[in-house]
């Protein structure tokens, strides 16, 4: 089996449009939530959403290239763009590989409802113009990166809600271990769009706080209301340590566990068995004790059950008050089917620069987060492991695992 | 009746705008698809534009008879001035 390393980041959300900027946003646990006018008007319960505004690709991509690409996909080429570069992965090297992509997306709301109201107004579809399928389609992301950077090994997306990017980057981990293939770029992509979470918004699992959009994501806190919606791109360049070797490239990190599993349940209420399976799978496939990871990167989104029922699983696999965990999601809001990519790079972010940033908003616990070590302010310290979790609607769960590179894991 | 010129100028307006391309590369003789770069989905494109500006529809295969700038100028001031006098 091939050891699966991390040479290549990049990330485009409402915290920063780059990796520094998203450092110094999680050092300092600062916010990207906003009220938007626009989704009140247009009947949301909630108008609190993550905001960053789109890149403008005029100069950067040709015409043709910027008519497929709907909203995500351009947070996707941003993030991919720089990861690529962190890399040292050129057009040169990649047209002389077979590099993949695997991404995570789970639906283009936008495209879809501007093309069919066009339709339905002119009675004629050509009217929607030669860009419009491919900006529909939920496998958006990977047909249009794998066009624009030429990539030429394994290419799709996965839809798995919530958990999108997480799998997403868990499958690349295995393509690559197994030997299918040498470099996967993975990753999750977001629309943030008041036309893409109005159904969300209806199963009133947003929260309302909107008094103050800053302090509205508050996961584990006891007075937490519900997720708010978010969205951008996140990259990480997967490749097997000896083609990482060969390059002479830059490490970052060990991928060394992916655990997933199914509640087999509900199609939304959460459970405590899915999650503890996902996190067990993920340590036995990794080879480690509990006790040996250093930081957990939670799910948790800031809704009463689905916190509370991640609190138990992380306290059944981990007991209690030992592990630091945070959620980033209080700063960053729930980025959906990115969250699973994005998360991980916050919490590289966070090995490189040895800091584990806080979850911002947690005032005061309950019954379930009292049990675990709730990280409140920024805290110095050294990450040899992480974990991350990624739980979506239809019982979907995975959890990754992630090591510090350094020369002594050689 | 539209003036012609004032057709021509408002085609190689949304032109430069939608393909961008040099306006200094559009002239009567040029051929259309060359110096557009078109390719099979540019012209749906085209279409989308040219009834954006004017209001009627082309059917793609009028794009057979086609070649250069002054075929497309022809066309779109014949389907103007049809449209305005029926």
């Amino acid at each position: 089996m091939n050891r699966v390393v991390i040479t290549g980041m990049g990330i485009y959300s409402c915290i920063g449009k780059n990796r520094d900027e998203v450092r110094d946003s999680l050092y300092h646990g600062r916010s990207g939530i906003v009220l938007d006018p626009a989704r009140k008007e247009f009947g949301y319960r909630s108008g609190l959403t993550g905001f960053v505004e789109r890149p403008n690709l005029k100069g950067l991509l040709d015409r043709r290239a910027r008519i497929m690409l709907p909203e995500q996909g351009e947070y996707a080429y941003m993030a991919t763009m720089e990861a690529l570069k962190q890399a040292g992965m050129d057009a040169d090297y990649i047209s002389r590989q077979e590099v993949g992509i695997l991404y995570g997306n789970d639906s283009s709301a936008k495209p879809v409802i501007e093309a069919i109201d066009i339709i339905r107004q002119k009675k004629d579809t050509m009217l929607v113009g030669s860009g419009s399928v491919f900006q529909t389609m939920n496998s958006t992301v990977t047909m249009n990166l794998a066009t624009i950077f030429k990539l030429k090994g394994v290419n799709f997306t996965i839809s798995a809600a919530c958990a999108s990017g997480s799998h997403a980057v868990g499958l690349g981990y295995h393509f690559i271990r197994t030997g299918l293939q040498d470099c996967v770029i993975t990753g999750g992509a977001q629309e943030i769009n008041y036309l893409s979470m109005g159904n969300f918004d209806a199963l009133s699992a947003f929260s309302v706080h909107e008094s103050d959009p800053q302090k509205a994501s508050r996961p584990f806190d006891r007075d937490r209301d519900g997720l708010i919606p978010s969205g951008g791109a996140a990259t990480l360049v997967l490749e097997s340590l000896d083609s990482a070797r060969e390059r002479g490239a830059v490490i970052l990190g060990e991928v060394i566990g992916y655990g997933f599993s199914s509640n087999g349940e509900h199609i939304s209420n959460p459970t405590v068995d899915g999650p503890v399976r996902s996190l067990r799978r993920a340590l036995q496939g990794a080879g480690l004790q509990p006790g040996e990871v250093d930081y957990i990167n939670a799910h948790a989104t800031s809704t009463p059950a689905g916190d509370a029922s991640e609190a138990r699983a992380i306290c059944e696999v981990f007991g209690e008050q030992t592990i630091p965990v945070s959620s980033t999601k209080s700063m960053t809001g729930h980025e959906c089917w990115m969250a699973g990519a994005s998360e991980i790079v916050y919490s590289m972010l966070m090995m490189e620069h040895d800091f584990i940033a806080p979850n911002i908003n947690f005032e005061n616990p309950d019954e379930d987060s009292a049990k675990l070590n709730i990280v409140k302010t920024s805290i110095t310290r050294n990450i040899n492991v992480f974990l991350s979790n990624s739980f979506g609607f239809g019982g979907t769960n995975s959890s990754l695992i992630v090591r510090k590179w350094n020369k002594q894991t050689l | 009746m539209k003036e012609k010129d004032e057709i021509i100028g408002k085609i190689n307006e949304f032109l430069v705008e939608e393909f961008e391309v040099d306006a200094a590369k559009i002239s009567p003789p040029a051929n259309l698809r060359a110096v557009l770069e078109l390719d099979s989905l540019d012209y749906i494109d085209l279409v989308v534009v040219i009834e954006n500006n004017f209001s009627f529809k082309v059917k793609p295969e009028d794009f057979a008879n086609i070649s250069t700038f002054q075929d497309f100028y022809d066309y779109i001031i014949s389907r103007v001035n049809a449209k305005a006098l029926a």
